[in-house]
């Protein structure tokens, strides 16, 4: 076994694309065929002797799905476990401001699926799955026509099954996915046990966020230098983010990490109107006002010098004609609605803050009303059996710390805001799924 | 031995015996549920520990032993 090993530490790694993009380079507008898939990156070579482990170590790539753990060290963790593993690529992107998953799933269905199959390897699994939220169908025919196509090459060496989760925010979230694909409800469970160590069919499973898994399968192919020459040493790789709200060409970018957000936004089109915060993060995420945020790079280390994080890559831009007690009001309802109604916590607390909240938004709370809010808030974080409460919390502190000003005024009746038309995406109609299965 | 009460809270519903039992390490929040201290309970406050546990009627408490 370490004679192959050494073997395949000497063998040169091919030549990878340079610069931008790396994994959006499939047509906007058709399927990508596996045939087409492989004349734009070459073979996975999923069957050869590397070790995936090592490679994806030295690459340092860190999870996509909002947490930004390192991958892997999840995937350590899983190897490690007792039997065959079961993969689960998360698609689920319940993030509504966010489309890069949905993006890469039809753009990149390959990359995807590559993604998997060597991470398959890496831990030693023999089953996977892609979830993919129903109500964006869309993403199950993308994944399902690369499926088929591949079977006729047998390139996956494991089944992969396309599984529709209902569109709930909470959905995506791992226990639930588990819990889901178990046959349960699309609601987290209690952790421990946690996915790695007993997860789909009691099984120690991977759950990775789809975009991580194109990384990987890129990893794999190109290496970890080759990974690392976008980036930065601590967070190297490129990302995709999605800009949204006020910019001209709102949409998914794909970013060197350490990208200034204002250097997002021109490639966006740039603002449509004077700004007066950005949102990164998505809704688990972080109010930045507007004189710390175009400057302020896209890495975990330069943003956390503002208090915020990548997340999910959801970078917001709100004009100064909107109202970001309103906006916060409103995600912040949505977010409590979304509770999957199993913690007292979650489910009174949530509510309550959000209650507070739209009243101070409308300008009736009373004297009390930051610190009332500030208490609900330590009350609630960390009491959930997963973490949504903590990121509905993190979102609303943002606002209290991004917008004192404003909060001062709303406390005496006012508001500075010229137009009423709501900014961030709140899903409705049938975006907007209200069933647990 | 240091040991430290574990709540599963999705199966808690906030029927709040325990706080009553083991005030030294379990007080309710305004909509009462109980916030259980993460530090490790104080030999002297493990037979009260140990009777909330046993009281509650979801099952949702749970001694861990970190030693
Ligand atoms: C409430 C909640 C919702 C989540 N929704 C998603 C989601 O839609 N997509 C996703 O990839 N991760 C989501 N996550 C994160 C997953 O639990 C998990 O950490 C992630 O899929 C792991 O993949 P990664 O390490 O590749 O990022 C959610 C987490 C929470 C707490
Ligand atoms: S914390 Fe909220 S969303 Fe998470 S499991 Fe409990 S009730 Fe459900």
């Amino acid at each position: 076994m370490s004679r192959v090993r050494v073997a395949s530490e000497m063998r040169p790694w091919p030549t990878g694309p340079t610069g931008l993009p790396r994994l959006l380079r499939g047509s906007r507008e058709e399927a990508v065929s596996f045939a087409a898939h492989l004349d734009t990156y070459g073979p996975s070579g999923v069957a050869g002797s590397r070790d995936l482990l090592a490679a994806i170590g030295e690459a340092g790539v860190r999870g996509r799905g909002g947490a930004g753990f390192p991958t892997v060290t999840k995937m350590q963790a899983v190897a490690r476990g007792r039997g065959p593993k079961v993969i689960v690529a998360n698609g689920c992107e319940g993030e509504p401001a966010s489309a890069k998953d949905r993006t890469l799933m039809r753009e990149s269905p390959h990359l995807v699926l590559d993604g998997i199959a060597m991470a398959a390897n890496a831990v030693g699994a023999e089953k996977a799955f892609v979830a993919v939220e129903r109500t964006r169908p869309a993403s199950a025919e993308a994944l399902g026509a690369a499926i088929d196509d591949r079977a006729r090459f047998g390139e996956d060496p494991l089944p992969i099954q396309v599984v529709s989760v209902p569109g709930r925010y909470v959905a995506g979230e791992e226990s639930a996915l588990v819990h889901w694909i178990n046959g349960g409800d699309a609601k987290p469970t209690t952790v421990p046990p946690r996915p790695f160590e007993r997860g789909v069919g009691g099984r120690p499973t991977l759950v990775q966020n789809v975009e991580t898994l194109a990384h990987v399968a890129l990893i794999g192919r190109f290496g970890p230098e080759w990974f690392r020459t976008l980036g930065s040493d601590d967070e190297p790789g490129s990302a995709l983010v999605t800009a949204a709200g006020a910019v001209a060409r709102p949409g998914v970018c794909e970013i060197a990490i350490g990208t200034r957000v204002g250097d997002l936004f021109d490639a966006a089109g740039g603002p449509e109107s004077e700004l007066g915060a950005v949102l990164v993060g998505g809704y688990f995420g972080t109010w930045v006002p507007i004189a710390d945020a175009l400057d302020v790079q896209l890495s975990n280390a330069a943003l956390r010098s503002v208090g915020a994080s990548l997340g999910c890559g959801v970078v917001a831009a709100l004009p100064l004609s909107a109202c970001p007690l309103a906006e916060t009001a409103r995600v912040l309802r949505y977010l409590a609605e979304e509770t999957a109604g199993q913690c007292g916590p979650c489910v009174f607390g949530l509510a309550s803050v959000a209650e507070d909240m739209s009243a101070l938004a409308r300008g009736d709370a009373g004297r009390t009303i930051v610190e009332d809010l500030q208490r609900r808030s330590r009350v609630i974080s960390r009491r959930g059996a997963c973490h949504h409460p903590d990121g509905a919390i993190r979102f609303l502190r943002s606002a209290l710390g991004a917008f004192p000003e404003e909060i001062g005024l709303h406390q005496h009746g006012r508001c500075r805001a010229t137009s009423a038309k709501p900014i961030l995406p709140i899903p409705h109609g049938p975006a907007r799924e209200l069933a647990w299965r | 031995m240091t040991i430290h009460l574990r709540l599963d809270p999705i199966a808690c519903d906030g029927h709040g015996i325990c706080a009553e039992l083991f005030l030294e390490g379990i007080e309710l929040d305004e909509w009462g549920y109980p916030i259980v201290s993460t530090t490790p309970i104080q030999a002297r406050h493990l037979e009260h520990a140990r009777r909330a546990v046993f009281a509650c009627p979801k099952v949702a408490l749970s001694l861990v032993d970190d030693s």
